[in-house]
């Protein structure tokens, strides 16, 4: 468990409620704490609409809290930026930008000089085994490259923490399973502190050293679940009896708040 | 019954659309060289196209023609320097769009043509009064159709310049503008051709030259052959600058068919 002092990022009391269309109130997220340590990977789990996504948003600076506060290295979020790096469900690449132009997209925007910013991209298209596509559209490129471009183009930045709202939600099982396998990768090397959304328990173990379960609307933490699973992991380690018994564990937690998110319509 | 979506080869599509010009033709000769339709009110197509010989060789027709495009560029083109960066000032900020949206809505609808006899008294029948109808014509629909498509601009990429750093101004730069240009481009193709017609209409009254005032002269000597030679005149103009236009942005937008 992390104590408040050294956390990286610091989610305090911070909930969000929608005003709808009749004037109504809606809680989409219940009063959450959270401390995220350095070069942690947690992945959020939860059921569809329990706010998981509204709490990552809120992480980014795109989504104002209703109550409560965020702050990464002890600086409130008031509003999106560079060092809060994110990785979007939808695909995101500016569709009139080369794989490459995509990478540089926030190294030009902060004014990183060419020679700098063609470098780095070098760099990512190799890490991301886009060497070859960087003249490529987004457009020429299959649902998997295009994501992997779109991490690259958030770790181009260098972002003190890497934010992903189901980036692999729409992807193939066996293009999934590889692309958890790169992120687990970069994760091992460069210890980035990742926050990474998803539904999905195997994949939240996979490549997490903590698992934060939320419940159903409105969304609050339940259990906060330590993978001590050892490094570096490769996919066979899916159907280790650790894992299997990680994964009996979540799915009993999940199971419950998904039967309550359906009946609750 | 046949099967609805089924697709048609490019040979037979092209064999398709010639055929139904060529029926449109047989008709007309049909009902004129056959004498169905008296001459006086509707030449042959024979008589159509020598008139049009007759126009061009004899009555200068070419300076007409140039005059028509010129009015129409010139108009079109000041009124799309004023509305698109209206258009855009108003897609992306609310209150500018609260400002200006209610009566540019209703602007809209006013018909450029009934303006036609007040501007000839505030501009007289010079060329700032043709100029002025296509203005008023085009400028209320392209600011209205560009603060459309800049309102639609995709939301996740705005969020996902900002997360990696764009400053608003960036936004609008790197984002708003190339993820909105083709539909710009699209609009002011689609205004263009609306602009042809007010241009006649600002020609068939008050006007000394131009394809407009070639008609209406004509008409007063029941010269039907010259009129519908105008006529198509301006559709084979505009279906010129049309698919200029089309290729134009294919060029220039070659990522939105990739």
């Amino acid at each position: 468990m992390t104590s408040a002092g050294d956390a990286k990022l610091l989610i305090e009391g911070v909930s969000r409620a929608f005003v709808g269309p009749r004037g109504e109130g809606t809680v989409a997220l219940a009063d959450t704490d959270l401390a995220i340590a350095t070069n942690d990977f947690i992945s959020i789990l939860g059921p569809s609409g329990c706010g998981k996504s509204t709490l990552l948003r809120i992480v980014a600076g795109l989504d104002r809290p209703s109550t409560g506060r965020v702050a990464l290295n002890g600086r409130v979020v008031t509003a999106p930026g560079p060092d809060r790096g994110m990785v979007f469900q939808s695909y995101t690449l500016f569709p009139w930008l080369t794989v490459g132009q995509n990478i540089a997209f926030g190294l030009r925007e902060r004014g990183v000089p060419p020679a700098r910013q063609a470098e780095v991209v070098d760099a990512y298209l190799g890490r991301m085994g886009l060497r070859g596509f960087e003249h490529h559209l987004p457009r020429q490129l299959s649902g998997g490259m295009q994501q992997r471009t779109a991490i690259a183009r958030a770790l181009a930045n260098d972002p003190d923490i890497l934010l992903m709202d189901e980036p692999f939600g729409a992807l193939d099982n066996q293009t999934r399973g590889l692309m958890q396998e790169l992120l687990l990768d970069i994760w091992e090397r460069d210890r980035k502190t990742v926050l990474f959304v998803t539904h999905d328990i195997e994949e939240a173990i996979f490549m997490a050293s903590r698992v934060v379960v939320m419940t159903a609307r409105p969304g609050r933490i339940k259990a906060d679940v330590p993978i001590d699973l050892p490094h570096p992991r490769r996919y066979t380690i899916k159907t280790t009896p650790a894992f299997n018994a990680l994964k009996a564990r979540l799915t009993e937690e999940i199971r419950v708040e998904a039967v309550a998110a359906a009946s609750a319509g | 019954m046949a099967r609805p979506f089924t697709p048609i080869g490019q040979p037979a599509r092209l064999a398709l659309g010639v055929s139904f010009f060529a029926l449109f033709f047989a008709t007309w000769a049909f009902f004129t060289l056959g004498g169905f339709v008296s001459k006086t009110f509707l030449a042959d197509p024979w008589t159509m196209l020598r008139d049009g010989w007759v126009l061009l060789t004899r009555f200068d027709f070419l300076t007409d023609i140039g005059m028509t495009v010129w009015r129409v560029l010139g108009g079109f083109v000041m009124a799309a320097a004023v509305a698109v960066p209206l258009g855009i000032a108003m897609g992306a900020y609310k209150p500018v769009e609260a400002l200006l949206e209610p009566f540019v809505s209703f602007a809209r609808y006013l018909p450029a043509s009934a303006f036609v006899p007040l501007l000839i008294l505030w501009a007289g029948i010079g060329e700032s009064q043709k100029l002025l109808v296509i203005f008023i014509g085009a400028v209320f629909q392209i600011v209205l159709m560009v603060a459309g498509q800049v309102g639609q601009t995709r939301r996740d990429l705005v969020e996902a310049a900002y997360t990696l750093g764009a400053s608003d101004g960036g936004v609008i730069r790197r984002v708003l503008l190339p993820a909105n240009a083709p539909g710009i481009a699209e609009t002011l193709r689609l205004v263009l051709g609306w602009a042809w017609t007010y241009v006649i209409v600002a020609e068939l009254i008050g006007s000394s030259s131009g394809i407009g005032h070639m008609i209406i002269d004509s008409q007063a000597l029941l010269a039907t052959g010259k009129m519908i030679f105008g006529i198509i005149t301006i559709g084979v103009i505009g279906l010129i600058s049309d698919l200029c236009f089309k290729a134009l942005n294919r060029a220039a937008f070659a990522w939105t068919l990739a």
